[in-house]
């Protein structure tokens, strides 16, 4: 048995991924993090949020292989 | 149950959870006075209690299976789910009090949603603690999964209806909107719904492993 099904799953990120649309405008004087954003450096929060979650999913994933050692074992 | 062995959903959840890390912190959003940027907490707050949702869903059902059947895998199913849940719940009123401090003023300002969320974690506490006070195992499953039963909807009406009925400070309330407003003219349903898919899947997931972990361990108790 293959771990992954690649044909499902690539379908299902094509899904997640495809939308791309973007909201209209809205043009009130409401502070926002523009700063953050236009000097760029939002995307170090952002990779540093998606290793910490890269980094517990696969914890995730190592434990569920441990434990599908020890069931075969019992 | 082959369901619980399989990958493909697990690597479905995170890859939903990893999309919105990087839509809901990118895309736009409305700009609205006093949230500002804290609106993006729609996307990390409200799934945890998506993930509760399910998993205790998924609770209670399996303590009605239990009530059917007597199977023992059932009642260990039904406990297992309840542990899970109150940790995405825990997560949940932790991150709904960090963002009351930054949006209403205060960590817990007894609006009638936080008093009532309060109460119902009591609640499902109170089922753990029920279940460790009963020595015989059939009877603790029994009476255990007639309380899951039981609570569940009084959990549902505290959360999600009282706390409308009356005025609160937490969207959704007393006329005052919930963010489904603002998801129609915007894309922020890009992150909201991958966002509730995944973490309702990644609390299932979690669930999953417990259970796997208990059946082991309660094995090696009947061997023993």
């Amino acid at each position: 048995m293959p771990l992954i099904n690649m044909k499902k799953l690539a379908f299902l990120l094509s899904l997640i991924f495809c939308f791309t649309a973007v909201s209209a405008q809205q043009t009130q004087s409401v502070e926002m993090a523009d700063v953050l954003r236009s000097s760029g450096k939002i995307y170090v929060v952002i990779a540093t949020i998606c290793i910490i979650f890269i980094g517990l999913a696969l914890y995730l994933f190592s434990i569920d292989r441990r434990l599908k050692k020890i069931e075969k074992e019992n | 149950m082959k369901f619980i062995y399989q990958m493909w959903w697990k690597v479905l959840a995170v890859a939903l959870v990893l999309s919105t890390f990087i839509t809901g912190l990118l895309l736009r959003v409305p700009r609205l006075p006093i949230i500002h940027e804290t609106i993006r907490n729609l996307y990390f707050h409200v799934p945890m209690w998506m993930g509760m949702l399910t998993v205790f869903v998924v609770s209670v059902y399996y303590s009605v299976r239990y009530l059917n059947t007597g199977k023992e895998e059932h009642d260990l199913a039904a406990v297992e789910c309840v542990n899970t849940g109150l940790i995405f719940y825990s997560l949940g009123l932790l991150t709904g009090m960090l963002w009351a401090k930054y949006a209403w003023g205060e960590y817990w300002s007894g609006d009638p949603k936080q008093n009532s969320a309060a109460i119902a974690f009591l609640l499902y506490c109170a089922y753990l603690v029920l279940r460790n006070s009963i020595d015989e195992e059939q009877k603790r499953a029994k009476i255990s999964a007639i309380y899951n039963i039981f609570a569940f909807p009084i959990m549902v009406v505290l959360i999600f209806v009282l706390p409308r009925l009356t005025d609160s400070l937490h969207p959704g309330s007393g006329g005052n909107p919930a963010f489904g407003r603002y998801d129609l003219d915007n894309g922020m349903k890009l992150s909201f719904y991958p966002a509730m898919l995944g973490w309702s899947f990644i609390a299932l997931w979690i669930a999953t492993v417990r259970y796997r972990i208990r059946l082991i361990e309660n094995k090696k108790n009947a061997i023993n």
